[in-house]
């Protein structure tokens, strides 16, 4: 805890930009997005479930001001994979899993429709905020296109995809000469990033767990108690405690996770830029090795350089945006989670001292002060 | 938890000649405000391991108590005299109640703490060598002593009195003061219980409350056990967040800070269930007394069943002599050996009639004493127990009130610390 004067000035001036920042976004924010109204489809070969997107916008690129839109989950997923195409180095947030591995979950149950519908909300949402990838045409034809299947068709097919995948595996087994340092740091914070953020996610799930199971055994304790004043205070704690589950599940864990995700995806953007790298220096060294001077290959490398310079100033760009975002989010689910488990504590309080004062037949107020100032003393 | 006597204090000397050989009080109405606890300052200090050879010549380890008393008016005076103070094991307790449950079968004798660890919530604490075990059960022990010393009957019996301040030879006093061979059988008891006809209704009654106050306070305590198992796992699983937010503050820059510090108070968070597990098992034993108590209370209402259906065997008795005379006198006798036998062997003759009849007159004034005896017996339980019983009441009303008041102080406190925890790691969150 910074106790010099100096150093409380500078936080407060830290804090004092980040508001600024955060007002000049508010401010500067011309386009809003919103996902909602799942309804489900059903076609002869499959049943799915199509989202309402809705766009509200003053920018000049966009013909109306107002657009709204039917996608469904792979129509995001294709948004996404030709902005990562586009922009290899950037870093383009995740969307939700395609499936829940754990447990039985129906594909069409609420909850999952739900969760989903927040996360794609989430995505559109970054996608806009994001300098660079909010301008792409194919964020502006997903959003405004009544019909996507046409847009989907064209672009680097299939094959030139697997293409690329191949030259990325043989590059990544020649290994890379020379990383710049920043990036190797990099690589090593995403690693134990990574490693952190799904500890936090795996220790918040076992919470829940046993949230849960303490839950089932206090409205066991509620069968049992055999004062009535006492039973309906174990009824309310009961009831606080499933809120405060909903809670943790409905904020902190879809936060976490989505950094999980995050990770994930920082790690293919490393992977990328080091292919990018890699292919330059392969093509460079083959440029080395032949002895006549060849005007097409020399072109090529220098092509190549200009990318990996491209490649690296974005993403360090990105970085930093990346992580003040990172900051932000993270900062405001475990605030919340705090904030949620002190109301949680102070209702509890409330209903043992109901019960306390059921016990002694006490309903007035100065018993209730009375039992509160002793705890207080 | 126990009650102190009312009334002025009264020197040692008066008591003991108003105590008879078996140490019951005579006059409980006069001595009911001039308890023990008025006259003696008791506690159970401390509690040491020991090892030595038990009756089968086995080493063996137990725990042995220390018993400290000063008399009240040395300490109202200001003195501070050192405490007389002697140890004694578990096993001499148990054998204390048993004599007194023997000797007063007309009172709810105060439980003792229980043998072995029951309803636990941890596996840790079912040992019993586990010193938070033996700490609470130095507390229950005392508590015992508080309840016993303080009872308007049971404080002025000897054997307690030399059980306080005799620490040789108080066993052998015991055992001579043959109270195990007037202890009831179980098989007397239960034979009783079914075949009696016309008991107390108030005893009835509360023989089905006291099934309920059982029934009840173990199906709470074992749905409380459960619960602070759970908890335990809550808070545990948060010293996890510990761990991890210091290992991730390393890794960052300016979130560094706000998250280590948050980490820290997770452990701590972490940390405090065990002081606040502690603390209920305290309401814990509170309950265990009143579920050890339910069974005292039973035993009265047991006693009850016995001496009334003694008496409706000895009335029974006495009505089928009765009768026999009546034929013998009036010579028609029914079916009976006596008969049989006259007829194979041929009629008695008068003189042996008369040594019958003689013998059944002995034996109809033997069985109207009898009856007299049993009649006093069962009413003089009658007229105690329902005294007690009415003083036990009032007793449980009060302490599992106060019980359940300070369970709730206790959670409140429970909750203040969460309140002041989770602020704690907002303001480091905060900072992040």
């Amino acid at each position: 805890m910074p106790n010099s004067p100096s150093s409380m000035v500078n936080q407060y001036r830290l804090e004092e930009d980040e508001e600024e920042e955060q007002q000049q976004d508010a401010d500067t924010k011309d386009i809003f997005i919103t996902v909602d109204n799942p309804e489900s489809h059903v076609t002869a070969i499959e049943t799915f479930i199509m989202y309402r997107v809705l766009t509200k916008t003053t920018r000049s690129e966009f013909d109306s001001s107002e657009y709204e839109v039917r996608r469904r989950y792979q129509d995001f997923l294709w948004l996404r994979s030709r902005l990562e195409e586009n922009h290899p180095t950037l870093i383009v947030h995740p969307l939700p899993e395609k499936f829940v591995m754990k447990g039985m979950v129906e594909r069409f149950n609420d909850d999952f429709i739900e969760t989903r519908r927040k996360a794609l909300h989430r995505f559109l949402n970054k996608i806009s905020e994001h300098p660079i990838l909010s301008y792409s045409q194919h964020f502006k034809v997903f959003l405004t296109a009544q019909e996507l299947t046409s847009h989907k068709k064209q672009g680097p097919g299939f094959l030139s995809r697997m293409g690329e995948t191949v030259r990325a595996v043989a590059n990544s087994v020649r290994g890379l000469r020379n990383r710049p340092e920043e990036f190797t740091l990099m690589q090593e914070y995403v690693e134990d990033f990574s490693n952190k953020i799904c500890s936090v996610d795996k220790v918040t799930q076992r919470i829940i767990k046993e949230q849960r199971e303490y839950l089932d055994e206090l409205k066991q304790y509620d069968l049992a108690e055999p004062l009535k004043g006492v039973a309906r205070c174990v009824e309310g704690c009961s009831k606080e405690t499933e809120e405060q589950i909903q809670h943790l599940s409905e904020v902190l864990v879809p936060a976490l996770h989505e950094y999980v995700l995050c990770a994930e995806t920082l790690k293919a953007v490393m992977r990328r830029r080091d292919n990018i790298q890699a292919e330059f220096e392969a093509k460079n060294e083959a440029l080395a090795s032949r002895k006549p001077e060849n005007q097409e290959l020399q072109e090529e490398v220098d092509g190549l350089a200009d990318r990996v310079e491209l490649a690296n100033n974005a993403l360090k760009g990105d970085w930093s945006r990346w992580q003040k975002g990172m900051r932000t989010d993270l900062k405001s689910a475990f605030i919340s989670t705090a904030e949620k488990n002190v109301d949680y504590y102070e209702k509890v309080a409330l209903y043992r001292l109901a019960s306390a004062c059921s016990t002694t037949q006490l309903w007035s107020t100065e018993a209730a002060e009375w039992i509160f100032q002793e705890e207080i003393d | 938890m126990a009650e102190d006597g009312k009334g002025e204090p009264v020197a040692t000397d008066d008591d003991s000649e108003h105590l008879a050989v078996d140490g019951s009080s005579n006059n409980t109405m006069v001595e009911e405000s001039c308890t023990l606890l008025r006259r003696m300052e008791i506690c159970v200090a401390e509690a040491e391991k020991r090892s030595g050879k038990n009756a089968v010549n086995m080493q063996e380890t137990f725990t042995v108590y220390l018993i400290e008393t000063r008399p009240m008016d040395a300490v109202a005076e200001g003195r501070n005299p050192a405490p007389d103070s002697l140890w004694r094991r578990y096993s001499e307790f148990e054998l204390l109640r048993s004599y007194l449950v023997v000797t007063y079968p007309y009172i709810v004798v105060p439980p003792l703490p229980e043998k072995r660890a029951e309803f636990v919530w941890h596996k840790l604490s079912a040992d019993n060598m586990d010193p938070d075990f033996v700490e609470r059960r130095r507390v229950g022990l005392e508590n015992f002593l508080l309840r016993v010393a303080s009872h308007p009957v049971l404080s002025n019996d000897k054997i307690l009195y030399h059980f306080l301040t005799e620490e040789h030879g108080w066993k052998e006093v015991v055992y001579e003061t043959g109270f195990q061979a007037k202890a009831d059988s179980r098989l007397r008891a239960l034979s009783a219980t079914f075949r009696v006809r016309n008991t107390d209704k108030r005893f009835m009654d509360m023989k089905h409350y006291s099934d309920e106050l059982q029934s009840h306070t173990s199906q709470l305590l074992r749905a409380r056990a459960r619960v602070a198992d759970r908890l335990y796992g809550v808070f545990k699983v948060h010293g996890n967040y510990g761990r991890v937010f210091s290992e991730w503050s390393a890794i960052e820059k300016e979130m560094g800070d706000g998250l280590q510090s948050a980490g820290h108070h997770m452990d701590a968070y972490a940390a405090s269930i065990d002081d606040i597990l502690e603390e209920e098992e305290h309401y814990a034993d509170q309950l265990k007394e009143y579920l050890f108590y339910a069974e005292a209370l039973r035993a009265v209402c047991r006693k009850h069943e016995l001496t009334q259906f003694e008496l409706e065997m000895a009335s029974q008795d006495l009505i089928s002599k009765k009768q026999q005379r009546e034929e013998l006198a009036t010579g028609c006798e029914r079916f009976s050996f006596k008969g049989m036998t006259n007829k194979l062997f041929g009629q008695e003759a008068p003189e042996q009639r008369e040594a019958r009849l003689k013998l059944l007159e002995e034996l109809i004034a033997e069985g109207e004493e009898a009856v007299k005896e049993k009649t006093v017996e069962c009413e003089e339980h009658v007229e105690r127990a329902w005294v007690d019983m009415q003083r036990f009441e009032e007793q449980k009303d009060k302490d599992l009130r106060e019980a359940l008041i300070n369970y709730a102080v206790m959670q409140i406190s429970m909750c203040k610390k969460g309140i002041q925890v989770w602020s704690n790691a907002k303001e480091c969150f905060l900072k992040m």
